[in-house]
């Protein structure tokens, strides 16, 4: 033999087992880290794993905790998130995380144990319908049946994750095709003729998407998810595009970071909880430039209302974004980065301008809404408002090399609306599935992927309960996490749709019998900081992020203050509350809007 | 500013019924493998879409393709919807819209049993020769029939056979292919 290097081993057949290929081919694609939980279905594996170096496996403490880890680690680094589990209740436990990841297009690799051949169907000991259960939750789904097949379809979740709209893929494995042996190479295609995302667009809709452009006169880049999607070079050519032509920009939550928020073009986050300028010029806009984002109905609002006057661009890699919810005018099928190139080139070099006269009166229409700061709150020396503790948090870390986790709730908001991104890939947020739970294991595999860096999940006191346990999992292996709760003792989301909805009858909404958070950090070898004061917060925020452990920060804040800016349900965009607007919320909302928050 | 617009419905997208719902024919070319018609399924149940009629069957052996054609129903905008979503589906090769794509051809056959003495059997036998119908067994108080033809065909004449004692009908739902030289 005269192969020099592992990597060209690989593409030379070897003998191997089903659970050696599993651990072969993750090393070859690169994996770095797995998140998992052993089984009698994975145990092939787990041994497999045992005589490696390659593969580094993260315990977790709950499978939904390893695929919201992975989650993070993929959101943060751009790569494949990786899972093991086991059959039956290792899969089932999953399929929160899965879920998850293909609402927000997270690629993922989930291997699932599954219980030998021969028993499939016959109720064995932890079966349960991996494939059928995952179907609807997963980009695409496997079940192993000859070991033939195992290296193929390895790789070929591997590239349908990642490839195109990202999204999770289970590979479901019986016992018995872990002990056999058969042949392991790297393959290097497809067969899958049907499955060829399109990257590259269309020349004529992006000729006619540029013309649009030079012409509008109040136009608006409305961006996304599938910005941070198609990597680094997306956000930077989107940053080129947006300068270029000098228009507003504003985002959904799943974009934040693409374009810089320090950035004056930059209007803040738009949607329910979006500023007012952002959605006010969505509403007037004569224009709109969508990159990578899908009218989700927390953009939208009222539909037929939903910016009546306007010209839609619609960039999106996956055909059934298109005309999903809105009609739009100009649909181009293709990746962010390669569209935005063209768009970005097309614009260069037939010396296309913006028309000056119009941009201008548009953004001094826009400076108006912006005057308005609809972000105000009403600040406290006694109290610790939450939006103050963002603000904070912001200042005392922005200079440093941090990401931010969240849960799901009035801090996610506020999280958005106060803390601010200038890169893409630093801000994990669970949008589209809304899980409470997500942050604090997210945060665990975000710092695995970036070691030296300030990681931060900001929690709710009633989500952060949700997947608590895994901070058992961050100082096994010393991760430095910081878990900032900002502990309004309510489902404050929740607390505020009652307050709203429901004649302030706050149902079951309140965090009775809350855990001492610092106790309870130091029981799990944490360390544990309660701040009450206004007065104190610097000087405890810096003391966080001094500590070079896992930290449970409960910060106690003011219990009762509701998140706005908001759009109420049954409402459109130019039909926002405000914080302190002394609208009454009552009358804010329909009877109609009630049904359907 | 926004005086023209109706008033509230809500948060969520309403269904919005300006668009006419069509009734769609498509063809879906997909990989032979364990699993694709529940996925086809799934994604109609799951995203509340209609199957007015469904078949499937291997077409080329060699290449492991079956092909599946579904009618379904639906506004012009959720229609656009379902073809890209069957699209966007891993083992799925090709979505032919038969409907739009005008010139296809459409045929079913459905097997009918129909009971009866005297008259009626007589009177039977006579439709279904109209019909074109052939008899594939008889007994001296029954009938099957085989027909094919487009479904309208079809109900009109297990609408005949109802009042002459129809006990039974197996259909095996749409198939359909396009004119001329070209493949789909
Ligand atoms: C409590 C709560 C409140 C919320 N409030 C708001 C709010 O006020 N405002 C808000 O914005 N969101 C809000 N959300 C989030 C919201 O539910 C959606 O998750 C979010 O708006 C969707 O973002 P997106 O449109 O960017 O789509 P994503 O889910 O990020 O989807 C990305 C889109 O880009 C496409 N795409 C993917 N990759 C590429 C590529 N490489 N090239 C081109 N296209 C690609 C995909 O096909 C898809 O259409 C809230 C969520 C929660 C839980
Ligand atoms: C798993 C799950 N269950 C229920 C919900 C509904 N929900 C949305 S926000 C919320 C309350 C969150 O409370 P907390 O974590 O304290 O955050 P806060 O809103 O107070 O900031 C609930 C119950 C959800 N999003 N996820
Ligand atoms: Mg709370």
């Amino acid at each position: 033999m005269t192969k020099h290097t592992a990597t060209n081993d690989t593409t030379e057949p070897r003998q191997m087992t089903g659970a050696e290929m599993v651990i072969q081919a993750m090393a070859d694609q690169g994996v770095k880290h797995l998140f998992g939980y052993p089984g009698g279905a994975v145990l092939p594996i787990y041994d497999a794993l045992f005589a490696q170096k390659d593969v580094r496996h993260i315990l977790v403490r709950h499978e939904q905790g390893a695929v919201h880890a992975a989650e993070g680690y993929a959101r943060s680094t751009g790569k494949v998130g990786c899972v093991l589990v086991t059959s039956g209740p290792g899969a089932t436990n999953a399929v929160t995380g899965l879920t998850d990841a293909l609402c927000d297009s997270i690629p993922l690799v989930c291997i699932t144990g599954q219980v030998p051949t021969h028993l499939i169907g016959n109720d064995a000991f932890q079966e349960c319908d991996t494939v059928g259960i995952t179907r609807p939750c997963t980009k695409h789904n496997y079940l192993v049946k000859r070991i033939e097949d195992l290296p193929r379809i390895l790789h070929e979740a591997f590239h349908i994750a990642a490839s195109g709209r990202p999204g999770p893929v289970v590979v479901d494995i019986p016992k018995d095709i872990q002990f056999a042996t058969g042949m392991y190479s790297r393959p290097t295609e497809f067969p899958h003729t049907g499955y060829h995302p399109k990257l590259k667009a269309d020349p004529a809709p992006i000729k006619a998407a540029v013309e649009l452009m030079a012409r509008a006169k109040k136009p608006i880049f409305y961006t996304g998810g599938g910005v941070i999607n198609s990597g680094p070079q997306a956000s930077k050519l989107l940053r080129e595009l947006v300068q270029a032509t000098g228009f507003p920009i504003t985002s959904t939550l799943m974009g934040l970071g693409a374009y810089p928020a320090a950035d004056p073009q930059w209007l803040g986050m738009l949607g329910m909880h979006g500023t007012l300028e952002a959605n006010m010029a969505m509403h007037d806009c004569d224009v709109m430039v969508c990159v990578g984002a899908r009218f989700d109905d927390r953009i939208t609002g009222r539909l037929d209302a939903f910016s009546p006057n306007s010209k839609k661009i619609h960039i999106d890699i996956d055909p059934s974004s298109i005309n999903k919810n809105v009609h739009v005018d100009i649909p181009i099928i293709g990746d962010c980065a390669h569209v935005l190139q063209d768009m970005l080139h097309l614009w260069k070099s037939e010396k296309k301008q913006a028309d000056k006269k119009a941009i201008g009166d548009w953004w001094k229409q826009v400076d108006k809404w912006r005057a308005r700061k609809s972000l105000s709150y009403r600040p406290s020396n006694e109290v610790i408002k939450p939006q103050y503790a963002i603000q904070r948090l912001f200042e005392l870390t922005k200079d440093r090399d941090t990401y931010i986790t969240t849960e799901v709730g009035q801090h996610q908001m506020w999280a958005a609306q106060f803390y601010h991104f200038n890169e893409p890939n630093r801000w994990m947020t669970s949008g589209g599935l809304g899980t409470m739970g997500y942050g604090l294991p997210a945060s665990v595999g975000v710092q695995l992927a970036h070691p030296k860096s300030l990681v931060i999940d900001i929690a709710g006191e009633a989500s952060v309960q949700m997947t608590m346990q895994e901070l058992s999992t961050a100082v096994q292996y010393r991760l430095p996490i910081k878990i900032f709760i900002l502990n309004n003792s309510y489902m404050g989301m929740v607390r505020q749709w009652q307050e709203l909805l429901h004649g302030s009858r706050y149902s079951e909404s309140y965090s009775e019998a809350l855990p001492d958070f610092v106790k309870l950090a130091e029981a799990m070898h944490a360390v544990g900081i309660r701040c009450e004061k206004p007065g104190d917060l610097d000087h405890a925020i810096k003391e966080m992020i001094d500590i070079d452990r896992p930290v449970l920060f409960d910060c106690v804040v003011d219990k009762a203050e509701n998140c706005f800016p908001m759009i109420p349900s049954g409402k459109a965009h130019n039909e926002m509350i405000l914080g302190d607007s002394g609208v009454s919320l009552d009358d804010a909302i329909t009877e109609e809007g009630k049904m359907l928050v | 500013m926004n005086a023209n617009v109706p008033s509230s419905t809500s948060h969520y997208p309403t269904a919005t019924n300006v668009q006419k719902p069509e009734t769609h024919t498509l063809s879906v070319l997909v990989d032979n493998e364990p699993g694709v018609l529940a996925r086809v399924i799934g994604l109609f149940s799951g995203r509340g879409y209609n199957i007015e009629s469904l078949t499937v069957s291997e077409t080329e052996h060699q290449k492991h393709q079956s092909l599946i054609t579904v009618v379904t129903t639906g506004t012009p905008m959720v229609i656009e919807q379902i073809k890209n979503q069957l699209d966007r589906l891993v083992p799925v090769h090709r979505v032919v819209d038969m409907t739009i794509s005008g010139k296809a051809i459409e045929r079913e056959l459905a097997m009918v049993k129909v009971r009866g003495k005297g008259d009626e059997r007589v009177e039977a036998l006579r439709l279904a020769d109209a019909f074109r119908a052939r008899v594939i067994d008889a007994t001296t108080e029954s009938f099957v029939f085989e027909i094919t033809g487009k479904s309208d065909k079809i109900e009109q004449f297990v609408a005949l056979m109802l009042p002459l004692g129809l006990v039974e009908v197996s259909r095996t739902g749409i198939a359909a292919i396009a004119r001329g030289p070209d493949p789909m």
